[in-house]
């Protein structure tokens, strides 16, 4: 298929996941529910039909077994797409994530290599629980040897997952729950930008809003708003978080002189630290206002719908931020 | 490939020789600080599990191994001067000095890795399994590990996938009967280990490690099962001769125990039940000497090995796609003079 046509972030995932098995015969997707019940939240459904369930397999509750066996049959030969049915799920499988996946290539000098695909969601917004509704990506990005996609779009959910099926190291790839039913344009053969660029998706002049995941779609409406009061704020979307580019980053920032880190995750240790930290460094002598992290607040997500929404960042609060930070 | 029969006890015999020489040469390099720290597992006394098993996999069959496994990897071909050297942290070790013994693997020889998380290796040869099933290789995968492991929830979502999936899978306990200075009946309530594999539908066989051949017809046997897709676990029972790791002295342990316990020697049986035989003293001991002088000039050869230089601390964090971190020093000399650190 060739041409941009418009799909869901949840039909894309699905279709990169099918071309690349298509691509790959060393592809298989191992996880909870991937088979006959279709992912959780549906991803997967059908392609135990058009790939068989050799491909396709379903697993016991065993998150640890999971990624741990993803590990040993990428070490062997394949290349696992395992899943995780959310993000908050990983404590149970994170020695096998950061202590093995991680750190095969390394620990071994360099004999070989771990590829295979994490793929896991996060995010509030469907009132599921302080256990099913976290932002938990600073955990892999605090592991050297994990590489780490977010996408925010229809094209980069399959763009994105595309590449993380051609690389030669363990990817964690987090899509974000509210983004499933989310339409945007697709071109199989355009993705926006390589892989570990960030893209500037609004351009602006007076303030530079980085962000990544759903965070982008908020940056963007904070933007619109801002817009109507003559501001004009330039969105940025990492994209991946490992790598992490600060160039592009850097590159807005010396222009405009202000930044905001955007993200959905609760604030303390996040990666919007990093982020912010990086911008101060890089971009010291340019910044006429502190680097200001507009995050998740510090508490578990609570699942009553008000009080969850208020536990995240939202387009006016970006938008109160931003007006905050101007002369 | 597996010695011809009569042959065989001879061939394990040089094993285990060849295992001990190598574990009492680690001890000594220890001493003479010549190794990478000090958390070295040394596997005197469990010769007979890694010889047994060692001997009856075939040449591309996988494994992992806890962190006590020199023994092991020595069994399925490591060379002991390249394992020498990654233990003393050397360049020319298997792993370029940056894994050492806890972290030491050799893809040519199936050795995926040893792993210094208790049960950490082990679903890694329920996914070799898969692979095997999938490119349709004749090959089983076998999990080493120690009687701590038994305690260890992966080891047990590992075994529910590997029989589910009827997969070219063996896991091996290496019932040494400690855990650090927990004894077995201290760790587990139930000690017929067995009989949970078999709840899970795994075959499952005891062995005494003492008897290398009764070790090496149990490894056969369940080999040869797991490479039909029925999956089995095996116990090998044996002594810790020593302390847990190099520095320590089990004061856990009374001397009467110890010396019962280093009296279940399997060198030692199988020498008697060799000279029992036909063999003659003067044979064995050639084997001994020739097993020393080859760990000898292993160490010598550690010894000697260049270390690694400090530019590989960065190599290999990812594939060669990606650029290796930013030294720290130099971001900063890039942040404070006005440049941008990726
Ligand atoms: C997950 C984990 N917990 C604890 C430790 C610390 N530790 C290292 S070895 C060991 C004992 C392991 O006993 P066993 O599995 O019987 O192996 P053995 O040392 O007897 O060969 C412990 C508790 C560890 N390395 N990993
Ligand atoms: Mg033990």
């Amino acid at each position: 298929m060739t041409g941009m046509s418009e799909t869901t972030y949840r039909d894309a995932l699905r279709q990169a996941l099918d071309d690349a098995m298509g691509a790959d015969s060393t592809i298989v997707v191992l996880g909870e529910e991937v088979g006959r019940y279709g992912g959780a939240y549906g991803v997967t459904k059908g392609l135990i039909e058009r790939h068989g369930a050799d491909r396709v397999i379903d697993a016991p509750i065993s998150e640890a077994a999971i990624v741990g066996a993803a590990v040993g049959a990428a070490m062997t030969g394949l290349r696992p797409v395992a899943e995780l049915m959310y993000v908050d799920f990983l404590g149970l499988a994170m020695d096998q994530l950061a202590n093995q996946a991680a750190k095969i290539r390394y620990m071994f000098g360099g004999q070989v290599g771990v590829p295979m695909v994490l793929r896991t969601q996060g995010g509030t917004g469907r009132s599921a629980g302080a256990q099913h509704s976290q932002s938990l990506e600073a955990w892999s990005v605090h592991t050297p040897g994990l590489r780490v996609a977010m996408p925010a779009t229809v094209s980069d959910a399959y763009h994105l997952l595309r590449h993380a099926l051609t690389l030669p190291d363990p990817v964690v790839f987090i899509e974000h729950k509210a983004l499933y039913t989310r339409k945007g344009g697709l071109d199989p053969a355009a993705p926006d930008a390589p892989w570990g660029r960030a893209v500037v998706r609004r351009p602006g002049r007076n303030v530079t809003l980085v962000a990544y995941s759903r965070m982008v779609h908020s940056a963007l409406e904070a933007a619109a708003a801002l817009a109507e009061a003559g501001i004009e704020a330039e969105v940025i979307d990492l994209r991946t978080l490992n790598p992490l580019d600060m160039e592009t980053v850097a590159a807005s920032v010396t222009r405009t002189g202000r930044a905001v880190v955007v993200s959905e995750a609760c604030l303390t240790g996040g990666v919007a630290a990093e982020i912010a930290a990086r911008i101060q460094e890089d971009c010291f002598d340019w910044l006429e206002e502190p680097v200001i992290r507009v995050a998740g607040e510090d508490v578990p997500i609570p699942v009553s719908p008000g009080l969850e929404a208020a536990s995240i960042p939202g387009a006016p609060l970006i938008a109160d931020a931003v007006r905050m930070m101007l002369p | 490939m597996p010695a011809p029969t009569d042959r065989l006890p001879f061939e394990l015999y040089r094993t285990m020789c060849r295992i001990r020489a190598f574990e009492e040469r680690v001890g000594e390099l220890f001493v003479r600080q010549e190794t990478a720290g000090s958390m070295l597992h040394l596997s005197i006394g469990e010769e007979g599990a890694a010889a047994g098993i060692g001997s009856a996999m075939r040449a591309g069959d996988s494994f992992t191994t806890h962190h006590r496994g020199h023994g092991i990897f020595l069994a399925r071909g490591g060379q002991p001067d390249r394992m020498m050297a990654e233990i003393a942290g050397k360049r020319t070790g298997y792993c370029r000095g940056k894994g050492g013994s806890m972290h030491i693997a050799d893809m040519g020889l199936g050795h995926l890795g040893a792993n210094a998380i208790v049960g950490g290796g082990i679903p890694a040869v329920v996914g070799a399994g898969l692979s095997y099933r999938r490119l349709k290789k004749d090959a089983v995968s076998v999990a080493f590990f120690g009687d701590g492991a038994m305690q260890q929830g992966i080891l047990y979502e590992s075994m529910n996938m590997a029989a589910l999936w009827r997969l070219p899978v063996l896991f091996v306990c290496i019932n040494n009967q400690y855990g650090m200075g927990t004894r077995i009946d201290r760790a587990s309530a139930n000690l017929a280990w067995d009989l949970r594999a078999r709840s899970f539908g795994l075959e499952a066989e005891n062995a005494d490690g003492v008897d290398v051949m009764e070790v090496r017809g149990a490894a056969e046997r369940l080999l040869a099962a797991a490479r039909e897709g029925r999956p089995g676990f095996l116990a090998v029972s044996c002594y810790r001769f020593y302390g847990h790791a190099r520095m320590d002295k089990s004061p856990y342990r009374t001397p009467e125990e110890e010396e019962e316990g280093r009296a279940r020697d399997p060198i030692a049986r199988l020498r008697a039940d060799l000279l029992a035989g036909d063999a003659r003293e003067a044979e064995l001991d050639t084997i001994v000497e020739a097993a020393g002088r080859e760990m000898d000039a292993a160490v010598d050869f550690a010894v000697a090995a260049p270390r690694p230089e400090p530019g590989e601390l960065f190599e290999d964090v990812y594939g060669p796609d990606q650029p290796a971190p930013l030294p720290v020093r130099r971001r900063i000399e890039t942040i404070l003079g006005g440049g941008v650190a990726r």
